[in-house]
């Protein structure tokens, strides 16, 4: 199941923080992140991250939950470095055929994934708390992005929800028809695969009518546009993005200073 | 305020070799009130996309003109308001009073007069939410009447509306009617098309008749045209009040039980219903919207499984699988015992062309390939969909996709056949067409059960009819058989909010009043 | 095959590849659990999970030939990475990068043509640059810590592959089927179907 709705709290201080803001103070943080391979660094953007997450309204049970897939990602990592990591410094710790763990490759791991939990934590929470239709506006509003682009995507969003539904309608219809697989598993998979085709030509066909039914109400049809719902940037939204850097910058600055930083380019 | 005139004008679609419509000269002035007809097919759809303006370019082949105060349908978009047929491919926005504000922005209408607009015109169509309703959650009534809403917010200077209430229970159309007639203006110009002309009437002062071939065949106030042309006109196609259609009952006792319902449920879409299905006896389901009806239809297809209670079929029904419930069966057994015809067309197709289309369920069934091209080729013939055997059925107009999904599920004349709201839609001579099929269907042993609202429908066909109700929360008994008959008063307009807190179904035997008004919803009639 | 007048972008070009764009962004979110699923399955080498990459690469291809306009498969790609996001994808911003990075790599190929062709040849330039836009992120972000020739080159190898193979090649017979539907009837790739 997909759900749309926003997770949070929606009168949680930061919750309430424009869209735009929400999403540049994530990027921020994550890009000054994306620098770094050691384990200090994102070890602290971590514990910032939780530290945070009441002031956006979410509950750590939320966050797990929609967290869980990146533990699989992390138990891939591991593996992958054990069998391929370049560096592998420090005292073995185990030796076994291709298997070769030394202390090195044990640092190099934690900080891979650390810096992946660090990184997807703040989009992860932005992206939970946020209203699509808000972030549009303010998209528009606050980050002059095109109107029209801005607007076709956030109506065509709205099919997500329909296209679940959809797909339990095609499989129906068709077996109304008399077609299914049985217990062929080859018939199976031509069928799912007959079935999302069948989901993307209805979603396009959805498509060209719903712009047919936006140019019927004006759109696009030169008028400047006026908007309903107001989104306003203000300094309180500014100061989120600032200290979104600072943190960071001050996670980066730590581990520079602890010398354990390990630049990803050079 | 504004006023059409169209001179000589044509439009093929594109991919077609025939015209949608062609040589129409028609004038209609600022504040006349047009009711649209013509046969299924005949251009009406087509006709109102040329005027609002959205007939892509690039999409078809045009011939003549169409002007709307002078102007060029595509730059007079600002005064045009349009409904289509489909109201779910007209929502834009999520929520419900954004989708309404959202041609209010395109316009540049001021940011502090939009939300007062906005209430405004969901005040006039009667919209039983606020305005933060998400659009997915809206049953189809409901998506129809913010759909109106969003239009009349624009204050459109001609109004366009196609079959606006061909999906909605009676209580629901009068409402929308109502709605229509309040919202005009005395100088807002209509354009209306509807087949169900008595319905219709109230809100219109002048009658326009398409030709399927081309032209405009009658063109006058309602009286005068149907007094000159009534006969002809009822021949072609077109519901002329006063032409009464002959019924279709049972001349046999009903037979055995084939399928047999025991509090069949599906919460919270569908409350436990008792139910049985006979064959050679057509059975008619009747309710509001959103009382499960469809849902309803889908048990009874063996499509959806059970959520309460259990379905049972009879032994010469199920066959060789007797002792497993519908749902379990292989598709191509299920499709051989019961067909189905779902309440929108579109989400019923799966091949390319209407041919296709038509002989996919009998090649399914394993019948030889002469014996598919001969039941093609007849109900082709029948439901005269020849001329679009190679048409694809997403192109096809509102009533062709209809006869093509209740022929697709004849096609492997099923022993039981269910159909949601076969006869929306539909001008008079393709709906006696369906209904002479369906009763042939039934005079030859099958079972039938039909989804509707149409109270014509119910009064030619049905045998017995089923009535549910809304489900509502605080239901605790089932919903049963009963011997009550069909309830006779007529309830307020309107009483089916939301908030109805009828409950249970009632089953009635035997004929239907035929000239009463469609049964409303019945309230607490359920205990036998 | 023609090319539109116009470079703006009509109505529907822009629902269409929104429309594309959260499409493939449902079927993105759904692979990056597939993904994670078959960590374990690729064990024995794990660069050639890289398979699987072409996936998230088709909207960019697959937008380009449909809406045959200048920023379609830059737009649609980044689109779906973001729609992704909303989803609750596991790896939630980084994939907006990725996506535009990705999205540069077919926009890229549609130029070179002037946005004048739109055969096989071309469709399969963009399904390769764009997995080289995908294999440069990887190989810069995902994998530095990896030994190089082992499976830095190999997965960026890979990547590319399953990209020319799946989302160039994937792509042009994809919008050919659906041509055939009748859909793309508002589009040039549409066109030149037999009259009924
Ligand atoms: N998009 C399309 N592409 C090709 N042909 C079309 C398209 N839309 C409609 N047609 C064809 O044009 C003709 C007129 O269709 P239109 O929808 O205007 O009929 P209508 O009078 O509204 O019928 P109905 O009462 O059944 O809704 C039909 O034969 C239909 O098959
Ligand atoms: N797939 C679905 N998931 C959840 N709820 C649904 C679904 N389909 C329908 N519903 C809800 O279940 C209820 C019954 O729906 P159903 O479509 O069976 O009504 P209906 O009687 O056929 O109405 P109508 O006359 O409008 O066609 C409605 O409240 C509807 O909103
Ligand atoms: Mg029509
Ligand atoms: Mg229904």
């Amino acid at each position: 199941m997909i759900d749309l709705e926003p997770v949070a709290a929606p009168d949680a201080p930061l919750a309430r923080r424009n869209p735009v803001a929400k999403v540049a103070a994530a990027l921020v943080f994550t890009l000054v992140l994306v620098a770094t391979l050691d384990p200090v660094a994102p070890a602290i953007a971590i514990a910032i991250e939780l530290a945070v997450l009441p002031l956006f309204g979410v509950r750590y049970r939320v966050l797990a939950r929609r967290a869980w897939p990146l533990l699989a990602g992390a138990v891939g990592i591991l593996v992958t470095l054990v069998l391929f990591a370049a560096d592998r410094s420090g005292p073995v710790l185990v030796d076994a055929g291709p298997v070769l763990v030394t202390q090195g490759v044990l640092v190099t791991a934690l900080g891979l994934v650390l810096r992946m939990l660090a990184v997807a934590l703040p989009g992860i929470v932005v992206f939970a708390t946020t209203d699509p239709t808000e972030l549009a506006d303010a998209l528009i509003q606050n980050a002059k992005a095109p109107a029209r682009f801005a607007i076709g995507a956030l109506a065509a969003f709205r099919m997500v929800p329909l296209l679940e539904q959809e797909w339990r309608m095609i499989s129906m219809a068709r077996r109304a028809r008399g077609v299914d697989a049985g217990r062929n598993p080859l018939a199976k998979l031509r069928l799912f695969a007959s079935t999302a085709f069948a989901l993307l030509v209805g979603a396009i066909r959805r498509g060209t009518r719903l712009a047919v039914a936006m140019d019927a109400r004006g759109f696009d049809a030169g008028t400047p546009r006026t908007v309903a719902r107001r989104q306003h940037f203000t300094r309180a939204d500014a100061l989120l993005v600032v200290t979104a850097a600072l943190l960071a910058g001050a996670a980066l600055t730590t581990s520079i200073l602890l010398g354990t930083f390990r630049p990803l380019i050079g | 305020m504004s006023g059409v005139v169209l001179r000589g004008f044509g439009w093929r679609h594109g991919g077609r070799r025939a015209w949608a419509v062609r040589g129409v000269d028609l004038r209609v002035e600022s504040g006349e009130r047009v009711l649209l007809l013509g046969a299924s097919g005949a251009g009406k759809s087509t006709l109102l996309a040329a005027l609002a303006g959205l007939l892509p370019e690039d999409s078809g082949e045009q011939e003549g003109t169409v002007e709307i105060d002078g102007l060029d349908p595509r730059k007079a978009r600002e005064r045009v308001g349009v409904v289509f047929q489909d109201p779910e491919t007209q929502l834009v926005m999520a929520r419900s009073g954004d989708d309404v504000a959202f041609g209010l922005e395109n316009r540049g209408v001021p940011a502090e007069e939009i939300w007062p607009r906005v209430d405004e015109a969901l005040r006039r169509v009667g919209f039983p939410y606020d305005r933060n309703r998400p659009t997915a959650a809206l049953s189809g009534g409901e998506q129809q009447r913010l759909a109106l809403a969003g239009t009349l917010a624009l204050r459109p200077g001609l109004l366009l509306l196609d079959e606006p209430t061909a999906n909605l229970d009676p209580t629901g159309a009068t409402l929308i009617r109502r709605a229509v007639a309040d919202a005009l203006d005395p100088d807002t110009t209509l354009i209306l098309v509807e087949h169900r002309v008595a319905e219709a009437l109230p809100l219109v002062d002048r009658v326009v008749v398409l030709e399927p071939g081309g032209g405009v065949r009658a063109d006058g106030p309602p009286e005068a045209v149907f007094a000159a042309h009534g006969d002809a006109l009822a021949a072609a196609g077109v519901w002329v009040p006063g032409h009464t259609v002959p019924p279709r009952h049972a001349t046999t006792p009903p037979g055995e039980t084939l399928l047999a319902a025991d509090r069949l449920g599906l919460p919270p879409r569908l409350t436990p219903t008792d139910l049985r299905v006979r064959a050679g006896e057509a059975l008619a389901v009747l309710g509001p919207n959103g009382a499960g009806k469809s849902t309803l239809a889908l048990l009874l297809g063996g499509l959806l499984r059970p959520g309460t209670g259990a379905l049972t079929a009879s032994a010469e029904l199920a066959g060789r699988d007797a002792r497993t419930p519908p749902h379990r069966w292989r598709a191509p057994a299920l499709a051989r015992r019961i067909g189905s015809v779902f309440q929108d067309p579109e989400h019923q197709f799966v091949t390319g062309t209407v041919r296709d289309e038509l002989a996919l369920g009998p090649r399914r069934t394993g019948r030889s390939e002469a014996d598919v091209t001969d039941t093609v080729d007849a109900l082709l013939h029948r439901l005269r969909l020849d001329r679009l055997a190679g048409a694809n059925p997403y192109t096809l107009s509102g009533g062709e996709a209809r006869r093509l999904s209740v022929a697709t599920a004849l096609a492997t004349a099923p022993r039981l056949l269910i159909c949601d709201e076969p006869t929306f839609g539909q001008d008079r001579r393709t709906w006696l067409e369906l209904v002479d099929l369906l009763a042939e269907l039934r005079d030859a042993g099958h079972g039938v059960v039909a989804v509707t609202h149409d109270a014509d429908f119910v009064a030619a066909l049905a045998d017995r009819t089923l009535t549910l109700d809304r489900p509502s929360a605080d239901l605790d008994g089932p919903r049963t058989a009963g011997p009550a008959g069909p309830s006779g008063s007529a309830g307020p307009p309107g009483s089916a909010g939301p908030a109805s807190d009828g409950q249970g179904a009632s089953e009635s035997a035997g004929r239907p009043d035929a000239d009463g008004p469609p049964s409303p919803p019945t309230r607490g009639a359920g205990a036998p | 095959m023609s090319h539109t007048d116009s470079n703006r972008w009509r109505t529907v070009d822009i629902v269409v590849a929104s429309v594309i764009a959260v499409a493939f962004g449902v079927v993105f979110w759904a692979w990056g659990l597939l993904w994670s699923a078959t960590d374990a399955a690729f064990a024995f080498f794990p660069p050639a999970q890289a398979l699987l990459y072409g996936v998230w690469l088709i909207p960019a291809v697959l937008a380009g030939l449909i809406i045959r306009k200048p920023g379609a498969a830059l737009y649609c790609e980044t689109v779906a990475a973001i729609v992704s996001a909303l989803l609750g994808s596991q790896w939630a911003s980084i994939v907006i990068l990725q996506g535009l990075m990705q999205g540069i790599g077919a926009e890229l190929a549609f130029a070179a043509f002037r946005y004048r062709s739109f055969r096989l040849p071309v469709a399969v330039l963009a399904g390769a640059l764009t997995g080289l836009g995908a294999a440069i992120f990887d190989f810069v972000y995902w994998n530095k810590a990896y030994e190089l020739t082992s499976y830095r080159i190999p997965y960026a190898l890979i990547t590319i592959v399953s990209a020319t193979v799946v989302a160039g090649l994937g792509a042009h017979l994809l919008t050919r089927a659906l041509a055939n539907t009748g859909v793309l009837d508002r589009f040039p790739a549409g066109r030149d179907r037999a009259l009924v």
